[in-house]
């Protein structure tokens, strides 16, 4: 009963700690939450998993480097990051609750897709270009500032773009394309 | 002779066009692998044993560090394409560039998972947020308006100016060179004299005064700082003409407490 009451305490430490934006990005550093939930703490997020699975939700945990071959040792863990995300996907439908045109996540796709296709980073102009095929030019400037503010893509001083952290937090890249080579067109 | 100077120059233009090249590749993303590197390494051995200078080292330096850049950004491209992630680009590009908008969102729905994060204020936030509110001045408070003294404009002598503090008796460089005499005759046959010794007067204000003084002659190379860290003792050494080491040598800043307390420990170990 101890034990039980030990770990309810945990998971909701651990669920404020992951639900609600603390910093200027959303989501927890491995360490911050051994010093909040203690060493133990890959355990409460496994049980806290658990449990969000039922409402359609996960733990992500995003390593600092590539993702470690086998069961990833405490010290990766600590240097990781863990967010909250759907576990399956949205519907076209709900993709407005988020705020988020069609044509905003077309853009975001395509520009997502395109750096993959280009090891990962590509001169902005290239992708604005790409952009701009199929979308008013308005709009390609403003969508790509928000793509960058959001954290999906980061810019650096040459004008390249690269994938930035909410890219490898939120999408599956394998499944992306995946499904972009199975699509028929 | 001057086929050895041709030989050198021609040696740093080919040196300068690899540097131009690797960086060229790794600030536009071009593809890496159109550096051959065999023969970028020939070539460097080959103008090796030519430099003398150390402009010429550093040239041939930094060619050797954006070759290893590219290199890096080969690696990287052989590790991807060995990635479960490795599609070709152009098939990848080719579908992107066909598929249509809609179907486009679409597929990345599949693959989207967005964070779920909450912004929420709390009770005990909104209470500190009204705390906060009670104690804050009102702006009319905290940006008072300077009001201004309409007075008739008159005439002040150079001696009122001065008596008021806006005007210097003496010209700051000229009162430095006065104190670096002071400090000259103040020093004994060593040629130094503790900084205390130098730097303390019968009055607080004037010791700092003293010490500003001091900072400055330090800087400007009239005088240097001798620290013996071990005896916890500092001396003032002048020199006889003062000396630039701007740009000279790493200069170093040595932070001298100069304390009301320590000022007072000085006078009574001055008056015992």
């Amino acid at each position: 009963m101890k034990r039980k009451s030990y770990y309810a305490r945990k998971i909701k430490r651990a669920t404020h700690l992951l639900f609600y934006k603390r910093h200027r990005k959303p989501g927890v550093k491995g360490w911050e939450l051994k010093k909040r939930l203690g060493s133990d703490y890959p355990k409460v997020l496994n049980i806290l998993d658990n449990y969000l699975e039922k409402l359609d939700l996960k733990i992500k945990t995003v390593f600092e480097g590539e993702k470690p071959a086998e069961k990833p040792a405490l010290e990766e863990l600590n240097k990781a990051r863990f967010y909250v995300t759907l576990r399956g996907g949205l519907t076209p439908k709900e993709t407005k609750l988020c705020g988020w045109r069609i044509d905003d996540i077309a853009g975001l796709a395509m520009s997502i897709s395109y750096l993959i296709s280009k090891k990962g980073r590509a001169p902005r102009e290239e992708v604005e270009d790409l952009l701009r095929n199929k979308l008013p030019g308005w709009r390609v400037d403003m969508n790509m500032n928000r793509y960058i503010r959001s954290g999906y893509l980061a810019e650096d001083e040459n004008k390249q773009l690269y994938l930035d952290w909410r890219t490898r937090a939120e999408v599956d890249q394998n499944v992306l394309v995946d499904l972009l080579l199975g699509a028929e067109s | 002779m001057s086929s050895k100077k041709q030989r050198k120059k021609l040696g740093e233009e080919r040196l300068q066009r690899i540097i131009d090249l690797c960086r060229s590749v790794e600030e536009r993303g071009l593809d890496p692998f159109i550096v051959d590197v065999d023969d970028v390494i020939e070539v460097v051995q080959e103008y090796f044993p030519e430099w003398e200078l150390p402009e010429e080292f550093c040239l041939d330096a930094k060619a050797i560090h954006q070759l290893a850049s590219v290199i890096k950004l080969q690696s990287d491209w052989v590790k991807q394409r060995s990635t479960s992630l490795y599609t070709d680009p152009f098939l990848l590009e080719e579908k992107i560039r066909r598929a249509g908008k809609e179907e486009l969102a679409n597929i990345f729905l599949k693959a989207w998972r967005p964070i779920v994060e909450l912004e929420q204020i709390s009770p005990h936030s909104l209470a500190e947020a009204i705390k906060y509110w009670q104690a804050l001045l009102p702006l009319s408070e905290r940006w008072l308006k300077t009001d201004f003294l309409k007075t008739e404009a008159g005439t002040a002598t150079r001696e009122e100016l001065i008596q008021q503090r806006i005007l210097a008796e003496t010209v700051f460089s000229e009162e430095l060179e006065m104190f670096w005499e002071e400090l000259k005759q103040r020093v004994g046959g060593e040629g130094k004299v503790p900084y205390w010794d130098f730097v303390g007067a019968e009055t607080y204000p004037e010791t700092l005064r003293r010490a500003y003084m001091v900072s400055f002659l330090v800087t400007y190379g009239y005088a240097t700082l001798e620290v013996h860290r071990l005896e916890e003792e500092m001396f003032l050494k002048p020199f006889e003409k003062p000396k630039s080491l701007l740009g000279k040598q790493q200069l170093v800043s040595i932070p001298v407490s100069v304390s009301f307390q320590e000022w007072r420990k000085w006078m009574e170990g001055k008056q015992d």
